[in-house]
């Protein structure tokens, strides 16, 4: 507490001090890349700066007349007041478009490309499946897991005929 | 332009009032059906398996077919 008394005090003297010794200069002009960026959202009703910072002469002169009593201001004046602080009405920001549309192209042309690349690598780079895709070797797999009884109660051996030797009906 | 003021209190609620007793209605609904058209015919299909379930006799086809390692085919 006390340290920070002590140096707004000694803050306030030496920003005074700045300003003298450099004569009239004062604060640097405001760069508009410096400023907050304006962004209509819904999240955020008040963006950080208005819209239009360079006023015209009405502008200004309209400005002037806000800081008056807003019961004098006609609707036009209002809306343009509106108009000056922010870029779209909220009806206007929350408008949907048809950008969906090319989204979704866009999304199948593109899985339709993969599904020729993966055409073309099952083609052309991938070898040969291993021997137990072979028919054969299925139909001894299977008989083995019929003689396991795999899962026999709602499953795989629930479904077979153990007795005619066949699939259940 | 006078317009009117907008509702601005109890908007949570309201909503709340009447999304609440759907979302209640649905979740006990989809219980009660997978209680009714899964589990209980599970437990049904297990308790009538194991009523005529003879352990020996699936033993002896099971060891016949050759699937076991520790006892062999009887070689009949």
């Amino acid at each position: 507490m006390l340290a920070s008394r002590a140096l707004s005090l000694i803050g306030k003297r030496a920003i005074s001090a700045s300003v003298c010794v450099r004569g009239a200069h004062g604060v640097a002009k405001v760069e508009d890349y410096t400023l907050p960026p304006y962004f209509d959202r819904r999240e955020t009703p008040l963006p950080e700066v208005a819209y239009v910072q360079q006023l015209t002469p009405e502008q200004k002169s309209l400005k002037e007349k806000e800081k008056g009593s807003w019961a004098a201001l006609s609707n036009e004046e209002k809306l343009a007041l509106y108009r000056i602080s922010f870029k779209d009405s909220f009806a206007e920001m929350n408008q949907g478009s048809e950008e969906w549309k090319s989204v979704v192209g866009g999304i199948l042309f593109f899985l339709g490309f993969t599904g020729l690349v993966i055409l073309w690598q099952r083609k052309y780079v991938y070898g040969p499946v291993p021997h137990t895709f072979e028919t054969l070797y299925k139909e001894q797999e299977l008989q083995r897991m019929l003689d396991m009884r795999i899962n026999p109660v709602e499953g795989f051996s629930a479904k077979w005929d153990y007795e005619n030797k066949q699939w259940k009906k | 332009m006078s317009l009117q003021k907008p509702i601005m209190r109890g908007l949570l609620a309201k909503r709340l009032r009447f999304h609440l007793p759907i979302a209640f209605g649905i979740a006990i609904t989809v219980a009660l059906s997978y209680k009714f058209g899964v589990t209980e015919p599970r437990k049904k299909a297990y308790a009538n398996f194991y009523k005529q379930y003879d352990a020996v006799k699936e033993f002896n086809a099971m060891r016949e077919a050759g699937v076991f390692e520790s006892v062999r085919p009887s070689g009949k």
